[in-house]
């Protein structure tokens, strides 16, 4: 037996509004209070991007006709502005905690770049154009894998994903704006790396502002890569072991040039996204770019993040409601 | 007439787990909330409250039974709750590392507020619940009480239809505790607000709800206003005595009283008829029992006294 909620105002018929006489209910007439009745199906499409709950505003003209109808739902928060909010937020958060971060995936990056100065050949412009170019997608991909899928393991592990799965705005906006916050943060070290690498190697420099495009999608994939591994991870401790693992594969895979692998590694190299952008930006201190070449790197990137993204939007659906 | 309802919950069952370990944390529950109704929730922990409110808000998925919000499904779509409430719930990590105008600010943002909607909207709220000496800082860095606080504000912002609030008042001290309960009040008065507020504090649930349903294990076991429901539990009053040192167990009050009385360290309290009471009190004031007695109160019963008569038998609903 179900206990209802017993009150003498509810004998709902389907004529009549309870009338509003529990204890403490404001004397005005309940019809006259709920939201936005007015406006029906039309004013649910009129309300506009950027109406918000017009409250109140039946009054009496809205007459027993509106009482059948339900009450219009405000509208939804547009995703650019929602994205753009989103993304102001997660700046303004991470201003003071994420610079230092910032200097640690460039030192990492740097690091590997000096080491790598005494092993690869001078000489050996293709194998150094790999090792600067894979160095700088790696400060990407510390910031977008690793960091991210910390952060939304951490989020979903507190439950406070719910904050923003009770908010009128669409999941892709919550993932791509938090993205985007770290990518920003990833960019001061990616040119840092990619200037530092090009001096080190004695490469030339005319190619780099592929290092836009190439930071954006590879930022891309692997924030779509690594928000999904957050959300998804039943625990923050392996959604942070997951990130990791998949950063030190970018950083194998990427840094060594493709033709000193082994054949599974160049099968895994293949399979792992942040290749075709480590080989879009090595492309770029080629004497002769090969543009064809890049484009389709390029376009694997996109799609991969396109995917990825998608994933990621599904799982933090999938997390919160879990 | 559900489909004027702010809410209307029907059939509400959800079990947490599979199997043995399965918990029914909802247990076919059914509740009207009216429009610009503050309506509770009331029961102890682990009685089923948050598992009901994150139903509402479309973030758990019900076993069986449906929800509608003014008329439209909750459980189908998910997302009419987002649109119509603002949720309050138990974590703002989201929110932590945020100075607290910027957290506001931004809940505005994406609640679809232009830029100067939202910053005119922080500033009023900012200033209603007296958080602008912190209005600068991270929440991470208040005291829980100033955190919980700020996460009120961020939830008010936006003019939701509905307020849906998870235990907003944990952790606040009395006079930040009112604020919120006359912003919420506010709120109702002026634009119809429904608010839902879930509770294990009896002071709030007798100070500020229109009606509370009263939840145990999973079941509403009642229903009502809290005046209506407290006039139901028969006459019965409270008596509480509180003991400087061990009472005489030989006179005849104290071994009557300590049959039925439950003790919490040295604090007896026990429920009698009107008159039974006054002649206790009146025989262990005048007699060898007034030397042990420290304090003793008689009060009318609250609503904790409607939970235990009703068969709830949790003992940690908070009184202040």
């Amino acid at each position: 037996m179900t206990l209802t909620t017993p009150h003498p105002a509810t004998p709902a018929g389907p004529a009549g509004l309870p009338p509003a006489t529990g204890v403490g209910v404001a004397a005005v007439p309940s019809e006259d209070r709920s939201p936005g009745r007015a406006g029906g199906k039309t004013g649910r499409r009129k309300a506009g991007r950027k109406g918000r709950a017009a409250a109140g505003s039946g009054g009496a003209a809205a007459g027993a006709a509106a009482e059948e109808a339900p009450v219009p739902l405000p509208p939804p928060t547009a995703f650019p502005a929602a994205a753009s909010a989103v993304y102001r937020g997660q700046l303004a958060r991470a201003r003071v905690a994420r610079v230092p971060l910032l200097f640690v995936a460039a030192f990492q990056s740097l690091g590997i770049m000096i080491l790598l100065r005494g092993i690869v050949d001078v000489g050996d412009d293709s194998a150094a154009a790999s090792v600067v170019a894979g160095s700088t997608v790696l400060v990407v991909a510390f910031v977008a894998l690793n960091l991210l899928a910390q952060r939304f393991g951490a989020l979903r592990a507190a439950g406070a994903l719910d904050y923003y799965l009770t908010l009128p705005i669409p999941g892709a906006a919550v993932v791509l704006g938090t993205a985007a916050s770290y990518a920003t943060f990833a960019v001061p070290g990616t040119v840092v790396t990619v200037v530092v690498g090009s001096l080190l190697y004695g490469l030339p420099m005319g190619g780099l502002w592929l290092l836009i495009p190439v930071t954006v999608l590879a930022g891309a994939s692997l924030a779509g890569i690594g928000a999904a591994i957050g959300l998804l991870a039943p625990k923050p401790e392996l959604a942070t072991v997951a990130g990791q693992l998949g950063m030190s594969v970018v950083l194998f895979l990427g840094v060594i040039p493709a033709d000193r692998l082994p054949g599974i590694g160049r099968l895994a190299r293949d399979l792992l996204p942040s290749s075709y952008a480590v080989d879009a930006l090595a492309e770029g201190f080629a004497p002769a770019v090969d543009w064809a070449h890049v484009t389709v790197d390029l376009a694997v990137c996109a799609a991969v993040a396109a995917v990825a993204l998608v994933v990621a939007v599904r799982s933090l659906r999938h997390a919160g409601r879990s | 007439m559900a489909a004027v309802l702010s809410y209307a919950v029907r059939g509400l069952t959800r079990r947490h787990g599979a199997g043995e370990c399965a918990v029914l944390a909802n247990d076919r529950i059914d509740l009207d909330v009216r429009p610009a109704e503050v309506f509770g929730v009331l029961g102890p922990n682990g009685a089923g409250k948050t598992t009901l409110v994150r139903q509402l808000m479309g973030l758990l998925r019900p076993d069986t039974g449906s929800i509608t919000m003014f008329g439209h499904d909750v459980v189908s779509r998910p997302g009419t709750a987002a649109r119509m409430a603002a949720y309050l719930g138990q974590d703002d990590l989201a929110l932590a590392e945020l100075p607290v105008g910027v957290a506001v600010e931004t809940t505005a943002r994406l609640r679809g507020l232009s830029r100067a909607g939202a910053r005119r909207e922080r500033d009023e709220v900012i200033e209603e619940l007296a958080l602008g000496e912190v209005v600068n800082r991270p929440l991470g860095r208040l005291s829980g009480g100033q955190r919980r606080l700020a996460c009120v504000a961020a939830t008010l912002v936006g003019e939701r239809p509905v307020l849906v609030l998870d235990e907003p008042t944990t952790g606040l001290d009395p006079v930040a505790r009112r604020s919120v309960w006359t912003a919420l009040e506010r709120r109702r008065s002026a634009r119809g607000t429904t608010v839902v507020l879930i509770t294990h504090n009896v002071l709030e649930a007798e100070t500020v709800l229109d009606r509370v349903a009263v939840l145990d294990a999973g079941r509403v076991i009642a229903c009502d206003s809290p005046g209506r429901l407290k006039a139901s539990v028969s006459d019965d009053v409270r008596l509480d005595l509180v003991w400087r040192h061990d009472p005489p167990v030989d006179d005849p009050t104290v071994a009557r009283l300590a049959a039925t009385a439950r003790v919490t360290g040295r604090r007896w309290t026990t429920r009698l008829a009107h008159a039974e009471a006054r002649d206790a009190l009146g025989r262990l004031t005048t007699g060898p029992a007034f030397a042990a007695l420290d304090d003793f109160s008689l009060a009318t019963p609250s609503l904790e006294d409607v939970y235990l008569t009703l068969g709830g038998t949790c003992r940690d609903l908070e009184r202040t």
